[in-house]
């Protein structure tokens, strides 16, 4: 076991785990932060992807000892900024969700797509997103809210 | 041997020895011949699979010992290290991650489409093609054969390839079939004699 000092949507955070517990396990089963989902557990999915220095990342398969004193953001704390709001907001709006269950994962992955792309293309959308799977298969109305969230902040909305 | 044959004798090996690495550049020592055959050598591990599968021709990465396309939909991107919400770093760390099985290394990252040795139907380059891919300066980042041979002594993500981890079932992934040194020692006999290439296509 081994302590670590985590800075979780800003916040400083304390766990003492084994160095080979998955980031993943830290959220939900010590810090009871289980917006972020386990899906497949082999980083094939994409319910569990969180930001860590901005990057979005596969949670189930980073060990906790890789993570150092990077930030790491959850969908907890997404809408702290404004591509996350307005992601989150675009969401709600296009009515995205069915069961819901891979969503966490979708909006993480579109930050990540938006903060680096403010004018996604349809095939920047398709690589950024292929490796979330939803299994209601929400793709076109994924696609949409990307798009309107893009647009709203192009006119410097959210 | 009287004293002053055996002095001769050591004067002339330390003078080889300087002429053979002047001004920090390797100068032809070996036969043509000698050197297609180390070429050989370095050509096995350049296409072992924890090589190529990072130099392919397509927009995507490769794994295991089968070079099956990268699951996830993982692609090149514009920089060959995957894209906004899939980089290489998503999942790859720093260092590999062998609780989970996840391979890492510094700056994980495709080969750029110049670098590749496969070709668009993922079949391996023949010697003759990497040959020349890895000694064209257009192609290689400017590298000399002596800029070779440190690329392949220093570069982490090419040692990586002796150090590459735990699969996610427990078992090691294999491992080039030379050892580094051997490696090392194949590239510098390659270097020494003018990195020639074989001919044909």
């Amino acid at each position: 076991m081994a302590t670590y000092q985590l800075n979780i949507n800003g916040q400083r955070k304390e766990v003492n785990v084994d160095p080979s517990t998955p980031l993943l396990w830290v959220l939900r089963e010590d810090l009871k932060m289980t917006g972020t989902k386990f899906g497949c557990g082999i980083s094939a999915c994409g319910a569990c992807t969180v930001h860590v220095a901005g990057v979005a990342t596969r949670s189930c398969i980073v060990p906790i000892s890789h993570v150092g004193d990077r930030p790491i953001v959850t969908i907890e704390g997404i809408g702290q900024d404004a591509v996350g709001r307005a992601v989150q907001n675009h969401w709600v709006e296009t009515d995205v969700v069915q069961c819901g269950y891979c969503q966490s994962g979708q909006i993480m992955a579109a930050v990540a797509l938006l903060k680096n792309t403010t004018k996604p293309t349809d095939q920047n959308i398709d690589e950024s997103m292929g490796g979330n799977i939803c299994r209601c298969a929400t793709y076109p109305r994924i696609r949409e809210a990307i798009l309107n969230a893009a647009a709203e902040l192009a006119k410097g909305g959210a | 041997m009287p004293w002053s044959r055996v002095a001769l004798v050591v004067s002339i090996v330390i003078a080889l020895g300087v002429a053979a690495f002047v001004n920090g550049r390797v100068v032809k020592r070996n036969t043509t011949a000698q050197g297609l055959a180390a070429w050989d050598q370095v050509y096995s591990v350049l296409t072992h699979p924890r090589c190529i599968n990072c130099h392919t021709a397509t927009n995507y990465p490769q794994q295991g010992d089968d070079r099956h396309r990268h699951v996830a939909n993982v692609v090149r991107g514009p920089e060959g290290k995957g894209v906004p919400g899939l980089n290489c770093a998503s999942c790859h760390q720093e260092t590999n991650a062998d609780s989970t099985g996840v391979p890492g290394g510094h700056n994980w990252h495709l080969a750029p489409l110049e670098m590749r040795w496969q070709d668009t139907n993922d079949r391996p380059l023949s010697k003759a093609a990497v040959c020349r891919q890895i000694t064209d300066r257009s192609r290689n980042h400017n590298l000399d054969g002596p800029g070779l041979l440190k690329h392949h002594e220093e570069e982490p993500l090419v040692k990586w390839a002796w150090n590459p981890g735990i699969r996610p079932d427990g078992t090691a992934r294999t491992l080039p079939p030379l050892t580094h040194e051997q490696f090392i020692a194949a590239t510098r006999q390659w270097v020494e004699a003018g990195t020639p290439c074989p001919s044909g296509k």
